[in-house]
């Protein structure tokens, strides 16, 4: 980029780049030089963080008790066949 | 009473020594350690196995196979990759076979390009003033309504969880992975470009173009109701 300046419309495309902190060093000053300044790119930052942030609340996805019976199950006889050759 | 370089020497070594206490409790027949992996790493591993096979119960049998070789590679399991990495590449290897003979191949490097390549913006294009407007090329038209004020049981209130999960399921396919494995489940961006085989470019971009098509259903929603104050 030979430019001093981003415009609000390049600023949104780059907020997970910076945020991923694999900006180059010269970019990241002016994103933060124009972030310091501007109000609608200031909103546009903190509701991406905020995103993140409630993304990582969320619960993970569970294990059905069903899958969980079978594994356990395939586990036993792993453990039943493993000691069995180890006594051999 | 540590300095601080040893601390952190300290706590990296915990991570490794852990890892090494959980294998060493597998090969051991520690039953509430495998348990504990599987209930760590099934739902994951059977979202991903989605992605290459043609149906649920493919999927479900692929992920079963996997816990099984896991416990058979168990002796002969290295340490040269995580544990996790190991795992996610025995299920990945095993999907993409069963997805080929049922007939499926998925190249997710050409998903990638597909999903990376099109000209979709973070935000409505006419949420900007035009490139050429002489006084505000490019500036926004209006500001969003930041949600900092919002309370917050509103934020992480089980409507508000809804629309994200909707948000989500909405996604293409890779942006759905990404944006999961990184934001929801915490992983890291090596260990995704590692098991989507993706350049980390990719991988960055399908990253953001999920969180901004969330953020954008999610400022629809939060701010809906005082639009117009």
């Amino acid at each position: 980029m030979n430019r001093d300046y981003l415009t609000c419309r390049e600023m949104v495309e780059l907020v997970t780049e910076y945020l991923e902190g694999v900006m180059p060093p010269r970019e990241r000053v002016i994103f933060e030089a124009h972030l310091a300044v501007c109000p609608g790119c200031t909103a546009y930052f903190e509701q991406m963080k905020q995103t993140i942030r409630l993304l990582g609340k969320l619960p993970e996805d569970s294990i059905e008790p069903e899958a969980r019976d079978t594994l356990l199950h395939a586990f036993r006889n792993w453990k039943r066949t493993t000691t069995g050759e180890e006594l051999v | 009473m540590a300095e601080s370089g040893q601390e952190l020497a300290e706590t990296g070594g915990t991570a490794q020594a852990d890892e090494a206490q959980l294998i060493a409790a597998l090969r051991a027949g520690d039953e509430a350690a495998f348990m504990a992996l599987v209930e760590r790493y099934h739902a994951a591993l059977l979202r991903l196995a989605l992605m290459y096979v043609p149906s649920r119960s493919v999927a479900e049998e692929v992920v079963q196979e996997t816990w099984l070789a896991v416990l058979q590679g168990l002796a002969r399991f290295e340490g040269r990759s995580s544990l996790k990495t190991w795992i996610f590449r025995i299920l990945t290897n095993r999907a993409k076979t069963r997805g080929q003979r049922e007939g499926r191949t998925i190249a997710f490097a050409d998903l990638a390009t597909a999903e990376t390549s099109s000209g979709e913006t973070s935000v409505d294009s006419d949420q900007f003033w035009p490139p050429d407007h002489p006084e505000w090329p490019n500036i926004w038209v209006s500001y969003s309504r930041s949600w900092g004020d919002m309370p917050e049981e509103r934020l992480i209130s089980r409507e508000t969880n809804e629309r994200i999960h909707a948000a989500i399921a909405a996604l293409p396919p890779l942006q759905r992975e990404v944006i999961t494995l990184r934001d929801i489940e915490g992983w890291s961006s090596e260990e995704v470009c590692n098991i989507l085989v993706i350049t980390e470019t990719n991988q960055r971009v399908l990253l953001h173009r999920a969180r901004a098509k969330v953020r954008r259903e999610l400022d629809q929603y939060l701010n809906m109701d005082r639009s117009d104050i």
